[in-house]
């Protein structure tokens, strides 16, 4: 068993936190882990990549072949569409409907979402409400989580408890909000398309 | 040298050294699980149970992480470490620690040993007795890099041993036998990263630490004293060494032999291995995989190998280093390929696509999205006051009916260049601006500007600037002093920012034309003006433009939250 899930938005959304939540989660449940960040120039409102492989064995390369990831886990609908080449045919993307407009030419939202719901498989939430209506426009990160949960093979309870665990140290109402956050994009995922 | 954030993310998986908590420190089921290490940090944990008694280095992105842990736990293992003015001061520091038997490590990225050459280089002929090891962090795709120099050549150029991991795992357990390698053939040895590995985690598993050795002197000091007549003896024993360092790497469990039977040697270095791995499952036809990850190259394995086979693919992330090595001028008896034939990509970041590719395997279908996307750069903070400076520049250069030159640095106001900004014209190297500026000016070019960092201008811009008070050249020097090294994440510079005003002063910039003033985003005009009566006076000015970088401002306020609250 492998899986490749590529992480993307844009830098200071917080996908570093997501790559670590996903990737303790696969530890927690025995898989081998690598996971790639980045650092640097990008992250400053630029578009930003993150390679998590995980499986049961050992994992080859640092980078997700193109064409074989299993699934786009994205906090911006754009960046969604700007990796897909790294999805696997029959792969997802999990996306956050919420556009980051930091650039002039951003595109028409009625093209993007036409776009993303063209593909074979796309569960696209709308992250930024949920996100505040847990308590915190940070949360999406966490939104998208709990957004991807029920597609991922790891069990949505080890997913909860390192969601929890990880905001452990920032007391028990940030736990609370996060933990909120996780089920509000599982619902929003699991509820059937508008 | 450039860039990068501290990772958020340390509470969880990471930021303890495992000889100070030996497991994760992850809570509930995760306990229990080795740490997940970037391959920075399975590097600094590997120098401090080396027994290493200082580290030093300058900040450059992807090597940052190495001395920032080091660092952090410092006060805790009882080690000297800090951030220097630049990579060669850095050297130096690790060099003189030697020099004392202590143990060492100096960290940089790959263009940072460019500064870094003549003590690097040199150092390869003293006797070292106290373990030296280098760690260059080589950033293949210059993810945020100004070239893709492949640090493995600069090692072979000094002749001195190379160590390359291909995971983080080897990254520790390489710097670990590094310093013994180092003590046991006198020289530096080099630790060869690349960014993936860097900015990469993977569980690490630690071994029991060394212990401390004594700080004495050893042995005597025309060993130390690179005068010609003592140079020219220390370089012939430097060459009669390489054979023993070569059946040093011929044995060492660095240099790997898979497989017996089939007609194509696949070899590998560095991480390539890994993409080797992902693909060799597809491939039908059996293969001899050699995996070289100690340098100088196993000539004697490589020969015997190549006897057995039809084809050569060599695959290493980087220069074409061992290819080279192995193809020489005149035709080989068996092909080889590589990046000098074509069959990898000569340019860029060697990925499992490529692998696949040289392996005669095809890609798996894409999909694409239909639609152009716009491109998206990073860009300055919202507010970041580099905006502000830029726009000062502009407002003068608009009014003025001159083409003036802007040369440009490194650090987070390289983005300058871009729009909205589009105010910068160069970015070479650390400090370049000045200098650039001063030629840009001695050729008649008027008016002619530097635009550089705080930490940027002490790093290499001083000497520059001795140049051109030397000969009072008509330039403008442009300073952005927001207090840090910012694009790296935030550490300190080598001086704090009231001492670099007295720096300047004395090297003998007319204070006349030497303004240090506090800007603030309502006050643009007034930093034009300034800059206007300076770029307009006919000989050399300097002007300091201050004000805190928001995001170090940011950090700042949530420590000092931290430390009054306790819990935030």
């Amino acid at each position: 068993m492998k899986l490749d899930v590529v992480l993307c938005g844009v830098g200071g959304q917080g996908v570093l936190t997501l790559a670590a939540l996903l990737a303790e989660a696969g530890r927690r449940e025995g898989l081998t882990v690598k996971q790639g960040e980045v650092h640097g120039m990008s992250q400053r409102g630029g578009a930003v990549i993150a390679n998590l492989r995980m499986a049961r064995g050992p994992v080859g390369s640092d980078l997700i072949t193109r064409g074989s990831a299993e699934m786009i886990l994205s906090l911006e609908p754009v960046e969604a569409l700007r990796w897909l080449g790294y999805l696997a045919t029959d792969g997802v993307v999990v996306t956050s409907a919420s556009p980051v407009r930091n650039i002039p030419d951003y595109p028409q939202m009625d093209d993007v979402m036409a776009a993303l719901h063209g593909l074979p498989r796309a569960v696209v939430v709308d992250a930024d409400p949920l996100a505040r209506e847990a308590g915190s426009g940070h949360a999406n990160n966490v939104v998208l989580l709990g957004a991807a949960s029920g597609l991922l093979p790891i069990p949505e309870e080890t997913l909860r408890g390192c969601v929890a665990d990880f905001f452990q140290a920032k007391g028990e109402k940030v736990v609370e909000l996060n933990v909120r956050a996780f089920e509000l994009g599982a619902s929003a995922a699991a509820a059937p398309a508008a | 040298m450039v860039y990068v954030f501290p990772n958020p993310l340390r509470a969880m998986t990471q930021g303890v050294l495992p000889d100070l908590a030996p497991q994760s420190t992850s809570k509930g089921r995760g306990a229990g699980l080795p740490p997940l290490l970037l391959g920075d940090e399975a590097v600094a944990l590997a120098a401090v149970h080396a027994g290493a008694a200082a580290a030093y280095g300058y900040p450059g992105t992807p090597s940052t992480e190495i001395l920032e842990t080091v660092i952090r736990h410092a006060d805790e293992v009882g080690i000297t470490a800090h951030w220097c003015a630049n990579e060669k001061t850095a050297y130096e520091q690790a060099l003189g620690a030697s020099m004392v038997g202590a143990r060492v490590m100096v960290s940089m990225k790959h263009v940072g040993l460019n500064v870094a050459m003549d003590p690097f280089v040199n150092s390869a002929l003293v006797n070292i007795h106290g373990g030296l090891v280098v760690v260059v962090a080589d950033d293949p795709g210059m993810h945020s890099s100004q070239n893709e120099q492949d640090s493995r050549v600069l090692a072979d150029f000094a002749r001195i041993p190379c160590l390359e991991p291909a995971t983080q795992q080897e990254a520790y357990d390489m710097t670990r036998a590094a310093f013994a390698l180092s003590e046991r053939f006198h020289v530096p040895v080099m630790v060869r990263l690349v960014t993936r590995l860097c900015h990469g985690r993977a569980e690490v598993v630690a071994s029991p630490p060394d212990p401390r050795g004594d700080v004495h002197k050893f042995g005597d000091a025309r060993d130390w004293t690179l005068l010609p007549g003592n140079a020219r003896r220390l370089w012939q024993a430097l060459l009669e060494a390489q054979p023993a360092v070569a059946e040093w790497v011929e044995a060492s469990p660095w240099v790997k032999v898979d497989g017996d039977a089939g007609r194509t040697l696949v070899l590998t270095t560095g991480i390539a291995r890994n993409h080797l791995e992902e693909v060799l499952p597809e491939v039908t036809d059996p293969v001899v995989h050699l995996h070289v990850g100690a340098y100088p190259a196993p000539e004697f394995t490589l020969r015997r190998l190549s006897r057995l086979v039809d084809r050569i693919l060599v695959l290493e992330e980087g220069y074409p280093f061992l290819e080279g090595r192995i193809r020489g001028v005149l035709p080989t008896p068996v092909p080889v390929e590589g990046k000098l034939s074509g069959h990898v990509p000569l340019a860029g970041e060697l990925t499992p696509d490529a692998v696949r590719q040289a392996l005669g395997l095809t890609l798996p279908p894409q999909l694409t999205s239909g639609l152009q996307l716009p491109m998206r750069p990073p860009q300055l903070c919202k507010g970041c006051p580099h905006g502000d400076a830029f726009a000062a520049v502009r407002m003068v250069l608009s009014d003025l009916d001159t083409d003036a030159v802007i040369a440009g640095d490194i650090g987070c106001y390289t983005l300058g260049a871009l729009p909205p900004h589009g105010t910068l014209e160069s970015c070479v190297c650390m400090g370049a601006s000045i200098g650039m500026a001063k030629g840009a000016s001695d050729a008649g070019a008027r008016p002619a500007l530097a635009v550089i960092g705080d930490s940027t201008f002490l790093h290499s811009g001083v000497t520059p600037l001795i140049d051109a008070v030397a000969h009072d050249t008509d330039m403008t020097v442009l300073i952005l002093d927001n207090g840090t090294v910012a694009m790296t994440g935030q550490q300190p510079t080598a001086l704090d920012r009231s001492r670099l005003e007295p720096v300047i002063r004395g090297l003998g910039v007319d204070p006349e034309h030497l303004h240090v003033i506090r800007t603030h985003p309502k006050k643009v005009d007034e930093l034009a003006e300034i800059i206007r009566r300076e770029v307009l006076h006919p000989g050399l000015s300097v002007i300091v433009a201050a004000r805190e970088c928001l995001e170090a401002l940011r950090h700042e306020k949530k420590a000092a939250k931290q430390t009054e609250g306790g819990a935030s």
